[in-house]
């Protein structure tokens, strides 16, 4: 139990001058965020009208800060104002007012008072080459740091792919031994949110789900949310029909590219990437990578740093399957693998190809029909 | 007998960084700056594509995203020949400002504020004499009695709660907190609007690099093409999110955080004369308006002032072997051969190797007579240097540029300073407000420009000629700098055999927070807290704000590249 009389999120939206309109509208929204279903609305709101708040804590090791940067990006409407305050963000190296023994002391009274209560974040990997000298806080190594916090921690989130994974301290040849937490601590729940940064409503759905439900959200196999990590950024692309049809660009800013083609040819990392980007996009609905014109670059896999260059295509990479095939025909160059699948892809692929083109046409003619 | 005090962590910056100060009389008299984490980047860079640079050192910092990525591209393309399209500039000047009105702007209240706001008090303001202040100061429509009124409600039960969360253990109360309540509130107030205002400024770069954090360059221009006809392309309805994006970021800056900056400013002008430090300034210039190359048209200016002496500017070369230095004495890293800790090595040359030669963790304390940070020691023709917004802005008053004396003037005149109180905490706080507003207006001009250029007929993004390996020289060395919100950064890079030999970053914080030189001349941090008053030794409030004041990014400073004793000679392209 905890000693202190949290108020709920209801309490906490409806004393800060929200009503119970906005409420609803916060809890759909969420709902929506986190994958439910319109009739599982209600559910959230009766949780967040009853539910404590949570404290956190949020450790930073060897990172950028690009998550708790996202984190702060999401574009939630009352994230800004309620998040971050109905979280009880008690320590966090980034926003905390205290420094120094203060802010210790923030995080021992937080360990001590919520002991297997609060929620435990972790931004950045841990160097154990060395005796761990790599990343230094308040005299201590980050994996003493880690082992504290952990040990009464209810559920550990590790942000970005520096937690997840490691990330770009850890590509090869990986000289501080950057270490995801995943290997370092065992017997707690860890929720894996990768990507470099994590877009920040995924960031924020991960923590209302916790919230919400106090559970942790379903996990795939390698420990990421179910909800935004269970497709490739290639199946939610809008720009796959380009795929389909054997539509490249072949050099940035090329016709092709004026014309959104498929960016495979120039390095586009989708196929092999899981990640909700294609469907929530960046900074609140705005863009994503391809959308902007440049390929995905897989930051949210595993070792992608050393998953081949960027501008090289995806096909290079042991493992790659049908799309190695049907990509060659773009170029009408059928490779002898995959040769069902593929041939089928290419008769299908042909007849896209045509209308698309005709398509571009019919436009172009609509458009001259047009007084000047 | 002075005593030895330890601030570690310092929050509220990006990374890790650790202050021991030596006070005694109540004053600052020895300090020490320590940065206590490392990723050794530069050496997981070597072997890779040039091109990819980009995206790994973007990775030093997400705070000040995408300016590694903006210095990387032009170092590759220095060191290849490539003259990006002016649309290209263009963008990546846009997207450069967007950078400063957004990081300047999240330092100021979610950084430094809580140095100079005391929430606390701001609970025992009277909000209609608050509306009326707010509206003596600023036309800013948010200010009636009854919104502050609302603020102060919320933050009241906030704090009722027992639950502070971020602002739990802050230093409320403390006596050098100096603003009345009503000021308290305002500030508090905007606090929270500038956290809900920052996310809306950076779609610009989602616009044109595709996501915030961490946008996509491109050796050779930019990914986003212009086309007018094509809903992917950047096309009339993206320009016009820009250009509403860019009037609303303005409109914040000039309502919200300047009237903001100068009404705490007024109350805290003995910071004037205190955190002063070196000096010195370096500037490697900006945001050029006739292409990188043509370091005259920048509107950062590039030179070097010494010993605050505003009538002389000098020029500066990142190529010359003998003006950038880095020196190791003081740092967790062994130079090959004689001289190890006593010799300076240019970027191009340089090579180190990490050794940690500090304390067994868990301690107490570093041997700050020996190495004592992993951070280098940078510096200029021998001389330490502070490099940032205040270095820019006296750069850009001394060199007698018009926009830069028309704000400075008016600035000194309305807040009844000296010039000399530039050189100071508040100079460099107020300094960083200065730029957030030329900043806003910059980016409508190279808006302004990009529509211009589109509408002559030239939707050129990228220059793709050189972007195949086959097509470069064997070898090839390239330097590239920026004027990231920070300050003066440059990468260096060798290109042998189409992969990158070398790789190395001489970054802002490395300039300001690096331990002392074999010298033992004090960098910037150390030299801005020496004789800084701390009223009570058990909280570190006078430090923070000083050090806050430089606004400090720590993944970025730490930095090794090892080049196993091979260096390169130059090529020819690289006359300069």
């Amino acid at each position: 139990m905890l000693e202190v009389k949290q108020p709920t999120y209801y309490e906490e939206v409806i004393r800060k001058g929200y009503d119970r309109r906005d409420f609803m509208k916060f809890a759909s929204m969420m709902a929506a965020f986190i994958g439910l279903e319109k009739s599982a609305i209600g559910q959230v709101a009766t949780a967040m009208e009853t539910k404590p708040r949570i404290p956190i804590i949020w450790l930073h090791f060897q990172e950028c800060t690009c998550c708790s940067e996202s984190f702060i990006r999401s574009s939630h409407p009352m994230v800004a104002d309620i998040l971050l305050d109905m979280v009880s963000l008690d320590y966090t190296e980034t926003l905390m007012a205290a420094s120094g023994v203060q802010a210790e002391q923030s995080l021992k009274n937080t360990m001590k008072k919520y002991k297997g209560e609060y929620i435990l974040c972790v931004e950045g990997s841990v160097p154990v080459a060395a005796d761990g000298v790599y990343c230094m806080i308040g005299g201590k190594t980050s994996m003493h740091i880690l082992e504290e916090a952990a040990a009464d921690a209810k559920a550990i989130i590790a942000w970005g792919s520096c937690a997840s994974n490691g990330c770009v301290q850890s590509a090869k040849p990986n000289p501080t031994q950057a270490t995801p937490i995943h290997k370092l601590i065992t017997g707690k729940p860890i929720i894996k949110v990768p990507g470099c940064p994590p877009i920040g409503e995924v960031m924020a759905g991960v923590i209302v789900h916790l919230l919400t439900f106090g559970t942790i959200p379903e996990l795939d196999r390698v420990g990421r949310p179910k909800a935004f990590y269970s497709k490739r950024v290639h199946d939610s692309c809008y720009r796959r029909p380009y795929f389909d049809a054997g539509l490249f660009v072949e050099t940035f800013d090329d016709e092709n590219a004026k014309k959104g083609y498929c960016l495979y040819n120039v390095g586009c990392k989708g196929p092999t990437t899981y990640n909700a980007c294609g469907v929530m996009k960046w900074n609140g609905g705005t863009s994503y990578p391809i959308q902007s014109g440049h390929g995905c670059i897989g930051c949210s896999e595993e070792n992608y740093w050393d998953n081949g260059r960027l501008y090289d295509r995806a096909s290079s990479f042991a493992g790659f399957g049908i799309e190695a095939s049907a990509d060659n025909i773009g170029k009408i160059a059928l490779g002898a693998t995959g040769v069902a699948i593929a041939a089928h892809a290419v008769a299908t692929n042909f007849g896209k190809k045509e209308s698309i083109h005709e398509l571009e046409v019919e436009g172009k003619e609509s458009e001259h029909e047009l007084p000047s | 007998m002075s005593k030895r005090i330890v601030v570690d962590p310092v929050t509220r910056i990006e990374g890790h960084l650790r202050v021991e100060a030596d006070i005694e009389n109540g004053k600052i008299v020895d300090a020490f700056s320590s940065g206590t984490m490392v990723r050794l980047l530069e050496e997981i860079l070597r072997g890779r594509d040039p091109r990819d640079a980009w995206a790994f050192v973007g990775r030093v910092c997400g705070v000040c995203t995408s300016t590694h990525s903006l210095t990387s591209v032009r170092t590759v393309e220095d060191a290849l020949d490539i003259v990006v399209p002016p649309n290209a500039e263009l963008v990546r000047n846009l997207m450069h400002c967007v950078l400063y009105m957004h990081d300047h702007v999240v330092h100021f209240y979610h950084l430094h504020a809580m140095d100079w706001v005391d929430v606390v008090a701001a609970l025992k303001a009277d909000p209609k004499k608050t509306s009326e202040l707010a509206q003596t100061i600023s036309k800013w429509p948010k200010s009636s009695p009854g919104y502050f009124s609302d603020i102060q409600t919320r933050i009241k039960k906030f704090v009722d709660s027992g639950q502070l969360g971020i602002f739990a253990n802050g230093y409320w109360g403390h006596p050098a907190y100096k603003l009345p309540a009503e000021v308290n509130l305002i500030g508090l107030a905007h606090y929270l609007e500038a956290l809900d205002w920052q996310k809306e400024i950076v779609k610009v770069q989602a616009i044109f690099g595709g996501k915030n954090p961490h946008p996509n360059y491109l050796v050779g221009g930019m990914a986003c093409s212009i086309s007018l006809d094509d809903v992917s392309g950047i096309n009339a309805e993206r320009l016009a999110y820009v250009h509403q994006l860019l009037k609303q970021g303005k409109e914040f800056i000039n309502q919200v955080y300047i009237p903001d900056l100068m009404a705490i400013a007024s109350f805290y002008k003995d910071w004037g004369a205190i955190g002063g430090g070196l000096g010195n300034y370096l500037v490697y210039g900006d945001l050029p308006t006739k292409g990188y190359r043509d370091t005259a048209s920048y509107k950062f200016p590039s030179g070097a002032i010494l010993n605050k002496d505003l009538t002389k500017v000098y020029d500066v070369d990142l190529r010359k072997e003998d003006e950038v230095q880095e020196f190791i004495t003081h740092s967790w890293y062994d130079y090959e051969g004689e001289g190890s800790k006593t010799k300076g090595l240019h970027p191009w040359k340089g090579e180190s190797k990490i050794n940690y030669t500090g304390p067994k963790p868990p301690f107490e304390h570093l041997d700050t007579t020996k190495e004592y940070s992993y951070l280098k020691t940078p510096r200029w023709k021998g001389n330490a240097m502070e490099v940032g917004p205040l270095a820019r802005v006296l750069v850009g008053y001394a060199r007698g540029r018009e926009d830069y004396k028309a704000i400075v003037d008016k600035t000194l005149k309305d807040l009844d300073i000296p010039v000399a109180a530039l050189f100071s905490t508040l100079g460099r706080t107020a300094a960083r407000g200065l730029e957030a507003i030329l900043a806003a207006d910059w980016a409508l001009e190279f808006y302004d420009s990009l529509i211009a250029n589109i509408k002559a007929g030239d939707t050129r993004m990228a220059e793709m000629s050189k972007f195949e390996p086959s097509t470069w020289p064997k070898v090839a060395l390239g330097v590239g700098h920026s004027e990231a919100p920070r300050g003066a950064l440059a990468h260096w890079i060798n290109i042998k055999d189409e992969k990158i030999a070398n790789y190395q970053l001489v970054v802002p914080t490395t300039w300001n927070a690096s331990p002392r030189d074999s010298k033992g001349q004090m960098s910037a941090y150390e030299a801005a807290l020496i004789d800084t008053p701390v009223h009570d030794e058990t909280q570190p409030l006078e430090i923070i704000r000083t050090i806050h004041s430089f606004d400090p990014c720590m993944a970025c400073s730490v930095h090794l590249y090892d080049e196993e004793g091979k260096t390169i000679s130059r090529i020819s392209v690289l006359g300069d």
